[in-house]
């Protein structure tokens, strides 16, 4: 099979194969299991993995500062910027926060993004130019995805608290303010598959995407289609009892975990994918998350010339000294009426310098 | 050499196809006219460099050192424990491909590997395979490959076909760099031995001898003298210069393109009359003779070795600040690494322009100011009498160089210039999408602008100078203005080619060309001998304006 089928195939295989383990899990009661003691390794292995990945990160260095800088710099007075200037090339710490604020809230550079084209155009000698325009559906897409799926978390703490906190109810009761059918349809649940169904439709069709997806970028895309079919599934279709649940749920939650009988399947299969999601989360792309907060191409403040930047590995370096220059050029550039140090008749009187100098930090 | 194809033959060949093979199979071919030439040992061991050996590029043995693969995994694990960028950049990448289509070497090639997300995944293929255990376990699934020599040699391949431009850093939402991977990158290729002539000879002769073209200080001397003669030949006027002079008040610093070769030497006059008109207490050096650093396109460490020398020489002429040329790549290391890598700066003083007063509070820890800003400050407090007119048969558009724009941010300075030395109406700008942080780079930044690489330049200089052909075409454009000695070097050929009609210059050749002296003979061409236009015929042609 070919590179690109072979790793949609094996990421689909992935998903369609948890599902069957869950299944058959739940058939042969495992309930414990599916509902307890993989959902607390799960946790824990997502809370220790991200903790030890973001430590390892922040424990590595930043020797430079190098921050993208997609504005005007801090120059003369006269030279004004506007908010929006400033905040793409930051010269203080508060408008670096803003950069990463509007980078991690809005998805900033997303939103800069462009599509090429190559068009034939006869008129032109070469046969062909190149377009530009600007692309906000990635962008859209993106943050549909983000803030749907950022919801449904939120959402869900109802089933893990009692009693529900206001803001959750709040919460979905906006999501839920379209009310064409009953029981209540969220919106977020709605937009996050149809993002989804975006993001994976356009790694499939664009070419150039699908050269360069991995079962990697497949998996947590049908990982989290699964989850949120389940979850539309359970809601709207086959329903489950949402008493147990948050009864199982609020047992996970305050350390008191309990099984109630007669849960469907489909809940436990939810679950399960949801607890693969969370073990994963560590060992993948998905680590994006917590990353874009240590990018030293944007968390650093573009102010290099104005305060020294330390890096903690600097160290001496052997370089070609003024000496060693003149002293192989002394003659000519006597000669040619460029001042020197010592003049050629000194020179000849005293022995050679050493050629090579460790430079002194 | 390679026979370069037509440019409409060219534009044809730039298919957006993927191969019907996954990435992992497909291997670079070693095309004449598409990759750079193996580094001469002579080089190499100028400047303690490992393994100079004689090898070529095309040769099936590259003759690496027997342990090349532990160097290598040695030295990517040195890195990872090094950079908090290439880990970072390593694990967090979701290929979401905005940065694909954003390259100039992809849009000039269509070869899916010159998209950044891929040219990064031919790394971290490595990192992901050697240094993870989801990769041990799941191979390709999560694009983790075997390191062999066939990745080495794809290495080489195409991190010379990355500029470190950054563009496609720009448009990535967590700020992934392929500049930053290109430099390590490049820093692991090196430390097998695998280097590229032209940046290694660019380097030794640097090294030892004070500048990229290895001009002896004598010789070195002999060009700027002439220069000034030409300044008096065209203007009446000598620009007094002086090297190495201790006392002076400023160290005057300038990339060696400058002074190399058209069009560059025209601005190397501009900035003479530049600094003769407002009598400036400058001197440049023989020493610290090169603005830009080939050295930082191998190794962070060899750039910080070319660098040193600018601190130390302003250290040893006793200077209170260094003023900078119009050089890119040479203002990213300034900028961004100089004062981190050799400084404090502490033996010089906060620069302040001795003509208006003006504290230069951007670079006060740096102590150097980039000649644009310095000369944009001059022109806002009326201290230069300009003529615009003399520069009325200049129809200009700004490109932005990749370094300044990105690294820096120095967008308006050029451009307040611009307005004051050419006529209204002469100055107009590419279309958005190509020109400030969203320039395209000139296709052969980075050390790649040697000879036998003029395909791959002339295709990675593609999206450039469509922009170009579109301001020619629509606006009568004639000439691209730049303030980067390397884009003054590599767009005549790139212009010729693509864009004839379209010329090069600096933007202090057209400072140059606008001063009033009070003393100059009567002006009736600019500093390259071309007839002014509305000169000439009548007398008192140069009226204040």
């Amino acid at each position: 099979m070919d590179f690109c089928k072979r790793q949609f195939t094996a990421a689909l295989i992935a998903v369609l194969g948890l599902i069957a383990v869950a299944y058959v899990g739940v058939k042969a009661h495992l309930q414990p299991l599916f509902g307890v003691v993989i959902p607390y390794l799960a946790l824990l292995l997502f809370f220790e993995g991200i903790i030890y990945r973001v430590i390892k990160w922040a424990r590595s260095p930043v020797p430079f500062r190098i921050p993208t800088t997609a504005s005007q710099h801090q120059s003369h007075p006269w030279i004004k910027r506007n908010l929006g200037e400033k905040l793409d090339n930051p010269s203080t710490f508060p408008y670096t926060v803003g950069r990463m604020a509007l980078e991690i809230l809005a998805f900033r550079s997303l939103f800069r993004n462009l599509r090429s084209e190559l068009i034939e155009t006869p008129q032109r000698p070469e046969g062909a130019k190149l377009v530009y325009w600007s692309y906000k559906w990635l962008w859209l897409g993106a943050i549909a995805f983000h803030y749907a799926f950022l919801t449904v978390v939120l959402r869900h703490l109802r089933f893990f608290t009692d009693p529900v906190p206001q803001v959750i109810n709040k919460l979905a009761e906006v999501d839920g303010f379209v009310q064409f059918f009953v029981p209540t349809v969220y919106l977020s649940g709605v937009v996050l598959v149809v993002a989804l169904l975006y993001l994976l439709g356009r790694r499939l069709t664009n070419p150039y995407l699908r050269y360069i997806s991995l079962a990697s970028d497949y998996f947590p895309l049908f990982l989290i289609l699964g989850i949120g079919t389940t979850g539309i599934l359970m809601r709207y279709v086959y329903r489950v009892d949402i008493t147990k649940v948050k009864e199982l749920a609020l047992g996970l939650a305050t350390l008191n975990p309990v099984i109630p009988e007669g849960i469907g399947t489909l809940f436990y299969i939810h679950l399960f994918l949801v607890c693969v999601l969370l073990a994963y989360f560590p060992f993948s792309k998905l680590l994006h998350a917590p990353g874009v907060f240590l990018s030293p191409t944007r968390n650093l403040t573009s102010n290099s010339r104005m305060v020294m930047h330390i890096n903690p590995w600097n160290y001496p370096v052997k370089f070609h000294t003024y000496m060693d220059q003149e002293n192989e050029y002394r003659e000519a550039m006597y000669e040619a009426g460029i001042p020197v140090e010592i003049e050629p008749e000194t020179a000849e009187e005293t022995e050679p310098e050493t050629t090579e100098t460790e430079g002194e930090e | 050499m390679a026979t370069l194809p037509k440019p409409e033959e060219l534009a044809r060949s730039i298919q957006y196809r993927v191969p019907d093979r996954g990435w992992m199979e497909v291997k670079p071919e070693f095309r004449p006219g598409t990759f750079l030439n193996a580094a001469s040992p002579k080089w190499l061991e100028m400047v303690s460099y490992p393994f100079p050996r004689e090898w070529s590029v095309p040769d099936e043995d590259w003759q690496l050192p027997d342990n090349w693969k532990e160097i290598i995994l040695e030295g990517m694990e040195d890195r990872l424990n090094r950079f908090r960028t290439l880990k970072l950049f390593f694990d967090i990448c979701v290929r979401c491909g905005a940065c694909s289509d954003k390259c100039h070497f992809f849009l000039g090639t269509g070869d899916p590997k010159n998209m950044p997300v891929l040219r990064a995944e031919l790394l971290r293929s490595i990192y992901k395979r050697y240094f993870t255990r989801i990769g041990k376990a799941l191979g390709d699934l999560v694009g983790a490959r075997d390191l062999d020599e066939s990745v080495i040699k794809e290495w080489f391949y195409y991190l010379h076909q990355c500029t470190e431009c950054r563009r496609c850093s720009l448009f990535c939402p967590y700020g992934i760099d392929m500049a930053e991977l290109t430099i390590l990158g490049r820093e692991l290729l090196s430390s097998i031995g695998l280097n590229v002539e032209w940046i290694m000879a660019s380097v030794g002769s640097c090294y030892t001898r004070g500048s990229h073209i290895g001009a002896t200080p004598h010789a070195y001397k002999d060009m700027i003298d002439f220069f000034a003669e030409e300044c008096e030949r065209v203007t009446g006027i000598l620009p007094n210069v002086t090297y190495n002079r201790k006392g002076a008040e400023i160290l005057f610093i300038a990339p060696s393109g400058d002074y190399f070769a058209d069009p560059g030497t025209y601005t190397y006059m501009g900035y003479l009359l530049l600094f003769e008109y407002i009598g400036l207490d400058y001197t440049i050096s023989t020493y610290a003779a090169e603005g830009g650093n080939f050295g930082y396109f191998i190794s962070h460490e060899m750039g910080k070795r070319l660098n040193i020398k600018m601190y130390e020489e302003a250290k040893r002429l006793g200077v209170k600040w260094i003023l900078g040329g119009e050089c890119g790549h040479m203002w990213r290391v300034c900028n961004q690494y100089m004062t981190t890598w050799n400084g404090p700066a502490d033996f010089l003083e906060e620069p302040v322009s001795p003509i208006t007063g003006t504290k230069f509070e951007n670079a006060k820890a740096h102590k150097m100011v980039h000649i644009t800003e310095f000369t944009a400050d001059l022109i806002r407090h009326g201290k230069l009498r300009l003529d615009p007119r003399r520069n009325a048969h200049i129809k200009l558009t700004f490109h932005d160089s990749c370094n300044p724009a990105r690294a820096m941010g120095l967008f308006e300075e050029p451009r307040y210039i611009i307005k004051h030395v050419l006529p209204e109406g002469n100055f107009v700008e590419m279309p958005p999408n190509t020109i400030r942080e969203k320039t395209f780079c000139c296709g052969s930044g980075s050390g790649v602008n040697a000879d036998e690489f003029l395909e791959i330049r002339m295709r990675g200089g593609f999206p450039r100078a469509n922009a170009v052909r579109y301001v020619h075409e629509k606006y009568g454009v004639n000439h691209l203005g730049c303030i980067c000695a390397i884009d003054r070097a590599v767009f005549p050929p790139l212009l010729q080619y693509w864009v004839p009609e379209v010329d090069v210059t600096g933007i202090h050749e057209l400072v140059g060309n606008a001063l009033v002296f009070d003393e100059e003979i009567e002006r009736t061409t600019d500093l390259r001998d071309r007839d002014l236009v509305g000169f000439g015929e009548e007398e008192g042609g140069e009226d204040e304006e």
